[in-house]
């Protein structure tokens, strides 16, 4: 027994180095974890789908006899429904409440045990999911939409790493605002209300139940400053089908990432306040 | 042998909101810990124990850096838990018997495996390590199974072997026989005495299985109130509470007096007089067994020691008597 409580060794190579060795076992770790609920992954493949043809056919109607509306076409309308069916579980705008849970239940003192930041491993683990996400739930509708539609495919070649990057920045942006809807549980226990009112705002302003580009000109301005949620959604998927000219796409994917870097200081932020009043009841 | 945990004047007060009125609300000051001085000798297993709600955990939890106390010094293998909770987890483990520090979905070599990322220990050390656990625990039937589908037994045996996979200076274990069946606790507090023997690991053990601090810890706090009423030895607990080891007589027939023995009182008469109950004070065993054998023809002698459960319930009761 000697050996088993030894003293950790001195650490060898880089501190960086280190860092993403142990970032990149969290992101295995949460990619496996969600590999083993492949029946869930199934029926939200086939909600999506489901979805995916009854939002098409509404934005196709919207378009009508013209062919086009808020400045894109048919086919580029197309793309947008069925990447963004796919896109919805990898960003994850809804039902993420794993962080709230554990502070309700009094988990999270298991979390700040580890020699980990918390919002470092919740980001890691969330980055596995993503990963299994991109494979079983974006594909699917990836490859189902185009079987029964016209879709638009890019035509820069810049624009797919761009895409990527925008799909990546907005899975960590996503996941800074989830943390932050689900931090209001150090102050509030039940996050019900603090939930709904997310929902109801993502779907509506990040671009999930319309394209925010038919909104009017005066307000889309505001919403892309002002509030993080276009860059969530709307704007991976503007860059996919080329909405704008290349520099707009990398000034939209430049905001991304500004606000994804805004949102994860605030979660670190809220994070050490609550820390300093948490309340671990029971046991 | 240096101090790893140094604890002074240590408090932790919540505000509670109760309702005074079909509106108003109003708040109320909580003193969970009100005061607690602790200094832990490197490689001492000590036993924390107290009734509900006494502040054990809450204490538990300042040591390790989850709360933040109100008032108090707190060190840790010379760290301030809270201002440096990342340093001082790779230097401690934790099991919190009523919480899980696995993956629920992974299965327990998976766990493992993260942990030594997370903990950053190298994979030689971690494999001895993990095979030493493995041989001691049993681990190896259920080392692939999901630790959702594994038994409250099984998953505890997972847990400490978590706690421990990165070598850890001070293991703090918060009631880990809790819920457990004897055979299960008997291998956790087997593993846990091993651990003990061994190494010179600092041992910290709330529980409210006092059978767990017998077998395992020399030194016993008791906190009620979030006050501790005792800090010492197992035996100068039941010395302090006059409780006295007792000799049992069987007699062939009951004598017509009770009879006087010099150091050991009778502490009661059973069976008609045929079973005699002396209380051990200045005599010893032998002399009590002598001075029976004089006075009456004796079937059998048993001696019953002192139960820790009587006493510590009657410190629970009536604390300020001690």
């Amino acid at each position: 027994m000697g050996s088993v409580t030894a003293t950790v060794a001195p650490p060898t190579g880089s501190n960086v180095t280190r860092w993403f060795r142990t970032f990149g076992a969290i992101v295995v770790a949460g990619f496996r974890r969600h590999a083993t609920y492949r029946q869930a992954a199934l029926a939200g493949v086939v909600t999506n789908t489901v979805f995916g043809f009854l939002r098409c056919y509404i934005f196709l109607a919207v378009a009508g006899t013209a062919g086009s509306v808020a400045g894109y076409d048919r086919a580029q309308l197309a793309t947008f429904v069925w990447a963004g069916q796919g896109l919805l579980a990898v960003i994850l705008l809804w039902g993420w409440t794993d962080l709230a849970d554990r502070i309700r239940t009094g988990e999270i003192a298991s979390d700040l045990l580890r020699p980990v930041h918390p919002v470092t491993s919740y980001l890691a683990a969330d980055l596995g999911r993503a990963g299994f996400a991109s494979l079983s739930r974006l594909l699917p509708p990836v490859l189902i939409g185009p079987l029964f539609f016209d879709v638009y495919l890019p035509r820069r070649w810049a624009t797919v790493p761009l895409f990527a990057l925008s799909v990546l920045v907005a899975v960590v942006l996503c996941f800074g605002c989830r943390f932050l809807v689900n931090a209001t549980a150090y102050w509030l226990q039940d996050v019900r209300g603090a939930v709904i009112l997310w929902t109801l705002c993502s779907g509506v302003l990040a671009g999930l139940y319309f394209p925010l580009r038919f909104l009017p000109g005066w307000l889309q301005l505001p919403l892309w400053y002002a509030t993080p949620f276009p860059s969530l959604f709307q704007t991976p998927l503007d860059v996919l089908v080329e909405r704008d000219p290349a520099p707009t796409q990398l000034g939209l994917v430049g905001l991304q990432v500004a606000w994804a870097v805004l949102i994860l200081a605030a979660c670190r932020l809220v994070q050490r306040r609550a820390e300093r009043r948490l309340v671990v009841q029971g046991g | 042998m240096s101090q790893v945990i140094d604890v002074r004047g240590l408090r932790k007060e919540f505000t509670v909101r109760v309702k005074a009125g079909r509106l108003r609300r109003e708040k109320r000051v909580v003193t969970a810990v009100d005061g607690v001085d602790l200094r832990v000798e490197r490689g001492e297993m000590l036993g924390y124990i107290g009734p509900n709600g006494a502040g054990k955990s809450t204490t538990l939890k300042m040591l390790t850096g989850v709360l933040m106390p109100s008032a108090g010094e707190v060190r840790v293998c010379g760290l301030r838990p809270v201002a440096e909770r990342t340093r001082l987890a790779l230097r401690i483990g934790v099991v919190f018997g009523q919480r899980s520090q696995l993956w629920w979905d992974l299965p327990l070599r998976d766990s493992f495996d993260l942990l030594r990322h997370v903990y950053r220990v190298p994979a030689a050390e971690h494999a001895t390590r993990l095979r030493r656990c493995r041989d001691l625990l049993d681990l190896d039937e259920f080392l692939d199974t999901p630790v959702r589908q594994l038994s409250l037994g099984q998953r505890m045996r997972g847990e400490l072997t978590a706690a421990l996979l990165h070598g850890p200076e001070v293991l703090f274990l918060d009631e880990p026989t809790i819920g457990l069946d004897v055979v299960s606790k008997q291998a956790v507090r087997g593993f846990l005495a091993e651990l003990g023997r061994a190494s010179d690991t600092t041992l910290v053990l709330t529980t409210h299985d006092l059978a767990d601090i017998e077998r395992l810890c020399r030194r016993l706090v008791v906190i009620d109130h979030g006050r501790v009423v005792h800090d010492g030895s197992i035996a100068a607990l039941h010395s302090r509470y006059g409780s006295r080891r007792l000799v049992v007589a069987e007699l062939d027939t009951a004598l017509p007096a009770p009879p006087t023995l010099p150091g050991a009182p009778l502490h009661r008469v059973e069976a008609d007089g045929h079973r005699l109950v002396f209380a051990l004070e200045s005599a010893g065993v032998a002399e009590v067994v002598a001075g029976l054998a004089g006075l009456a023809a004796l079937r059998d002698i048993s001696i019953v020691e002192p139960d820790i459960e009587e006493v510590v319930a009657r410190l629970y009761r009536s604390p300020a008597q001690v």
